[in-house]
């Protein structure tokens, strides 16, 4: 226990003490929220669905989780380039607490920023629909941090070049964050579109979170947390496999 | 000291691929001694020390620490040894207080002992009033002094040092062995270290093993290696037993390149 604490607590302030990360990471969602909150919001209410914003605030901060979270896998390749893994492969302590405690550390970064995000979005003039339902919102980014901070350090395990981690990085982020339905309602979708966002763990995540902020989730709020609950467990899993078979 | 070994290696062999790091390999480390493994670039010294130090698994044949198989029972011999590797491998953005701290909790020292053994083995490596600052602002030197003092904070029954003066002054060369010595009578430390520095060994070894080509070529005390080969320098002898040629094989002059590399890094 005390183990998988102080790793965890060792991403935190390395986190915390990394003021232009913090900053630099803001930089992907605003854009969004800004580029496509003025460019697309006119357009969203002349077809009758409301305001953008209150649409889109719930997808962007999906999307910060899901790039923070991500991102917390190079963690992985730093501490095998510059030997940190190695100290605590040597270590007395078993492999599966040693990815517990820096998963969850990568994912509470990844909550944090989330958390940030969401501050971001109600200056812009996002409107939550009960201050209560805010709370378990985010129960469900937290769920959104831990599957996908798993599923990093799974891939930071398995890969060992920087190249290959960006490319796969690469390769996954931006479907995942496009296939949500982050920036789009997933009602009406061609069927193959929507055959790709009910396979993509992100989709149960910003509905979950858009269903508890402004009352329209598109599967239920119970079968959101029962999905990412099941992912979840699916990529600790797999995290803690991949790890258990690192070679220093 | 005592007669019993500590770490009992024997017809050990690692191959990566075609290469045969080590090879053949046996020898017994004794409690509470200091003893030096010898041998030049891409003898098979690191691969040792990893294959000990439960990162590596050996292809065949058998290591034992404290009369432990390492293969069979790696979370009991990893309580029992601290390693110094060849490479870094601090956290440069925690501090060292930070660093050392999260070793003693990875170790399992409760919080009382934990403070106070840093503190000690932080003054004695003269890390003390360093101990808030980040350690990426830490020179080569002191780097190398906080991973040594983060191996001994578990008082471990065995320490490793793979090359720990690689980089370092003769000032720090000489005061790290002087701590090391001193920490191998009073703690019973046993010390099992690699080092390029052939007066460093002939100084502060009780035996020495030369390895050459993943193979030993030579075991015994400084005098008995002099005797053995004629000559009366430890460096003289390494040269007699182990040739001087450079080590350019292929994989080899990439190990050379790094190293320099290293060096120039610190
Ligand atoms: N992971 C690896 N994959 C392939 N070959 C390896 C690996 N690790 C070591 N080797 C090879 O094994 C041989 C022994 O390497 P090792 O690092 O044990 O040498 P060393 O005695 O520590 O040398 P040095 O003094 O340069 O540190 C070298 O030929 C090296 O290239
Ligand atoms: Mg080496």
């Amino acid at each position: 226990m005390a183990v998988i604490f102080v790793l965890w607590l060792r991403e935190v302030k390395k986190y915390l003490r990394s003021r232009v990360q913090i900053v630099a990471s803001l930089g992907g969602p605003l854009m969004y929220l800004g580029v496509l909150g003025f460019g697309l919001g006119p357009v969203f209410r002349r077809a009758g669905e409301g305001s953008y914003l209150q649409f889109m605030a719930p997808g962007v901060i999906g999307m910060a989780v899901l790039f923070t979270a991500m991102f917390s896998g190079i963690a992985m390749l730093w501490d095998r380039q510059f030997g940190f893994l190695k100290e605590t492969l040597v270590a007395p302590v078993p492999r599966l607490a040693i990815m517990i405690g820096r998963t969850l550390g990568g994912a509470t970064v990844a909550v944090l920023q989330g958390a940030l995000i969401f501050a971001v979005t109600l200056i812009a003039g996002f409107r939550p629909e009960s201050v209560l339902a805010v709370p378990l919102a985010f129960l469900v980014i937290v769920l959104i941090a831990v599957v996908f901070a798993a599923l990093a350090t799974a891939i930071g395990s398995t890969i060992k070049e920087m190249q290959g981690f960006q490319m796969v990085m690469n390769f996954l982020v931006m479907p995942i964050f496009f296939l949500s339905g982050a920036i789009y309602p997933l009602q009406g979708l061609p069927r193959v579109l929507a055959a790709l966002t009910r396979i993509d763990p992100l989709t149960y995540g910003v509905d979950g979170v858009r269903g508890l902020l402004t009352g329209s989730a598109y599967f239920g709020v119970g079968l959101d947390l029962a999905v990412l609950f099941g992912v979840g467990v699916l990529f600790v899993a797999a995290g803690a496999w991949r790890f258990s078979r690192i070679e220093a | 000291m005592s007669d019993r070994p500590i770490i009992r290696v024997q017809h050990v062999v690692k191959a990566f691929g075609k290469v045969t790091a080590v090879n053949d390999v046996s020898f017994d480390v004794r409690a509470g001694e200091i003893f030096a493994f010898l041998g030049p670039n891409g003898a098979g010294k690191t691969t040792t020390i990893k294959m000990l130090t439960t990162l590596l698994r050996p292809t065949t044949g058998s290591l034992e620490l404290d009369g432990l198989d390492v293969t069979a029972h790696p979370m009991d011999v990893r309580k029992r040894f601290g390693v110094v590797f060849q490479d870094p491998s601090l956290d440069s953005d925690l501090t060292a207080w930070e660093n050392m701290d999260i070793h003693g909790v990875l170790y399992h020292v409760p919080r009382h002992p934990r403070r106070e053994r840093c503190e000690i083995l932080l003054r004695m490596f003269e890390l003390w009033d360093r101990r808030d600052d980040l350690v990426k602002t830490f020179s080569g030197g002191m780097k190398r002094r906080l991973e040594i003092a983060r191996g001994l904070l578990h008082t471990p029954k065995v320490l490793f040092l793979d090359e720990p003066t690689l980089g370092l002054d003769p000032q720090s060369r000489n005061q790290m062995w002087t701590h090391v010595r001193s920490l191998n009578q009073t703690e019973r430390v046993t010390v099992f270290l690699t080092t390029h520095y052939m007066d460093e060994a002939d100084r502060v070894a009780d035996r020495i093993a030369v390895i050459d080509h993943g193979r030993i070529v030579a075991t015994g005390s400084a005098a008995e290696l002099k005797d053995q080969t004629g000559t009366d320098s430890l460096e003289a002898a390494f040269l007699a037993l182990t040739g001087t040629t450079i080590r350019d094989e292929s994989a080899t002059a990439a190990d050379q390149m790094r190293q320099v590399a290293r060096v120039w890094r610190r």
